[in-house]
């Protein structure tokens, strides 16, 4: 029995727009697996591979000649903090998805620098997910993930990979990066979905 | 709280954070051990490997190539260790 | 060669009680806990600890601290700084009262440590509350008595910031170096620490009393730079012990 550390608690939020267990924050806090690639934009490119293996590529001048968005949403992250209203500009995955043919309902994306995560299909489709290469109106900084990340805002922030090159169309689900760790592997904020378990 | 105004460099810190967590593991200290990358063959004592991920875990990488050496995490549903970027752990005599 | 081993406790790695028993205002926003460790198996000068504070409801937190002071039977000291919106700081600084209980898990870190027959000179320097652990090598090996030199480099933003001042303001060998506010009658102006800083306050690779072993601690970018301008200072890479912090802990 682990002794009891007098008056001791988690925050307490009650703010009803954030999901059970997270505070709001009024800065940016950066977390990573590892060391800030720096990759520039005339070496970016994102592949999206089929899971028969067909492959379509785009490059950073690719990415900027496609219909973009403005996604204005609120991000959460498993550690705890939220930030709402974040705004963000940058291309679809319903377009990118347009050019390939898949009937996979899985995807993994993979980033410069190694880091993956899973997402179903379904979760980054409909309006749902984005390559975004600016935050606040500005180019997205290394730190935060740029030249461009993916950006998944309803579930978990480690689903919306930092540095992102590609994303992988599978059969079957798989663990990425920290879901090898135990973290779920779905990811699903309001529903408290932190860790395997759950 | 940073009392000098470097750049700002990436957030890690070093392998001296592992002790308290692989002490609770392997029931001995392993900062002084030498760790060696499966991927580059580079040899680095544990502590001072540099180690990202907090607080979502630790993650230690190797300081020649990057490859993650360790991964660690301590989650309500248990501690999960990934070491499979590791070749080997030397131990020195205490 | 025969070394100090680290203590070892029964069942190393395994987290016990400990109760505050005394606290002692460091600054406006730092402060030394001492608690009493039943089983305390004593520790090496800059080993750390984890601490965990349980709430009723179940929900956990964990932080590591340096031990702020040498061995003292069952008694450790740990200094703690309020971080911002920080979870556990607050709580250490702010709330916790004698009486009160938290677990602790160690002394844990066999890199970072002072063993008492270490008898060549030592260069400490840290950075805000990375001094923590350099005060706790520097007073065991003041009581040791060990003849070679010892300098201590405390870095720090303004002297409302200063930890342990009664003891280290004044201190030979001491040098508290501000970085962003010092006193007006101060003959140096604040800035970071620099090479003419280890030139005037520090100690020669090449010294009669022979290469001191250096000890470095605070937040990652001050430990990357101060290490860096000890090797161009000529100091041997594998004479630098080095302990880095992150601005995730809270």
């Amino acid at each position: 029995m682990a002794a009891i550390s007098r008056g001791f608690h988690r925050r307490r939020e009650q703010n009803p727009a954030l999901p059970p267990g997270q505070h709001l924050t009024t800065d940016f806090p950066v977390l990573s697996a590892g060391p800030t690639p720096h990759i520039a934009t005339d070496e970016w490119s994102f592949t999206l591979t089929t899971e028969t293996g067909e492959q379509r590529t785009w490059t950073w001048a690719d990415l900027q000649a496609l219909p973009s968005e403005r996604p204005n949403v609120d991000i959460h992250c498993v550690t705890s903090w939220s930030k709402l209203g974040t705004s963000w500009r940058g291309v679809s995955l319903d377009v990118l998805l347009a050019d390939v043919a898949s009937s996979a309902p899985y995807a993994m994306a993979h980033s410069y620098g190694g880091y993956t995560t899973n997402v179903p299909v379904a979760d980054l489709t409909d309006g749902k997910a984005w390559v975004v290469h600016e935050f606040d109106g500005r180019p997205l900084a290394p730190v935060h993930g740029g030249p461009a990340r993916l950006l998944v805002p309803h579930l978990y922030f480690w689903k919306s990979a930092k540095w992102v090159r590609g994303l992988q169309l599978l059969d079957h689900d798989r663990p990425g990066f920290w879901e090898g760790l135990g973290y779920h592997m779905y990811g699903d904020p309001w529903k408290e979905q932190r860790y395997h378990g759950q | 709280m940073n009392d000098d105004e470097v750049p700002q460099t990436d957030a890690y810190v070093d392998g001296n954070t592992l002790a308290g967590p692989l002490s609770a593991v392997f029931g001995g200290d392993l900062t002084t051990a030498t760790a060696v990358c499966a991927g580059c063959g580079h040899a680095a004592q544990v502590a001072t490997l540099p180690v990202f991920g907090a607080p979502m875990g630790l993650v230690a990488r190797c300081p020649g190539c990057s490859q993650v050496l360790l991964g660690y995490t301590d989650l309500p549903g248990g501690r999960t260790l990934d070491m499979h970027g590791m070749a080997s752990l030397r131990l020195p005599i205490a | 060669m025969e070394r100090t081993a680290l203590p070892r406790a029964v069942g190393v790695g395994r987290w016990q009680e400990a109760r505050l028993v005394a606290l002692r205002d460091e600054s406006a926003s730092a402060r030394t806990l001492r608690f009493d460790v039943p089983d305390w198996p004593g520790h090496l000068p800059g080993q750390h600890v984890d601490l965990r504070l349980t709430a009723e409801d179940g929900y956990t937190a964990q932080r590591s601290y340096s031990l702020s002071a040498p061995p003292d039977g069952n008694h450790i000291e740990v200094t703690v700084q309020v971080v911002p919106d920080g979870e556990v700081s607050p709580y250490l600084v702010e709330d916790m009262q004698p009486g009160d209980a938290l677990e602790v898990l160690g002394p844990v870190g066999g890199w970072f440590v002072w063993r008492p027959e270490a008898a060549e000179p030592v260069l400490l320097i840290g950075g805000g509350s990375g001094v923590a652990p350099l005060r706790a090598i520097w007073k065991a090996r003041a009581s040791a008595g060990i003849a070679s030199p010892a300098r201590l480099l405390y870095s720090v933003r303004t002297p409302g910031d200063l930890l342990f001042s009664d003891e280290l303001l004044t201190a030979p060998g001491v040098a508290v170096l501000y970085t962003r506010g010092a006193p007006p009658d101060s003959p140096r102006a604040p800035h970071r620490i620099d090479a003419d800083d280890l030139d005037a306050h520090g100690l020669s690779p090449h010294g009669a009393d022979g290469p001191p072993t250096c000890y470095v601690c605070g937040p990652t970018p001050f430990v990357e730079a101060v290490t860096q301008m000890l090797i161009e200072t000529g100091h041997a890479a594998a004479r630098i012990r080095a302990e880095r912090f992150g601005a995730t802990g809270g």
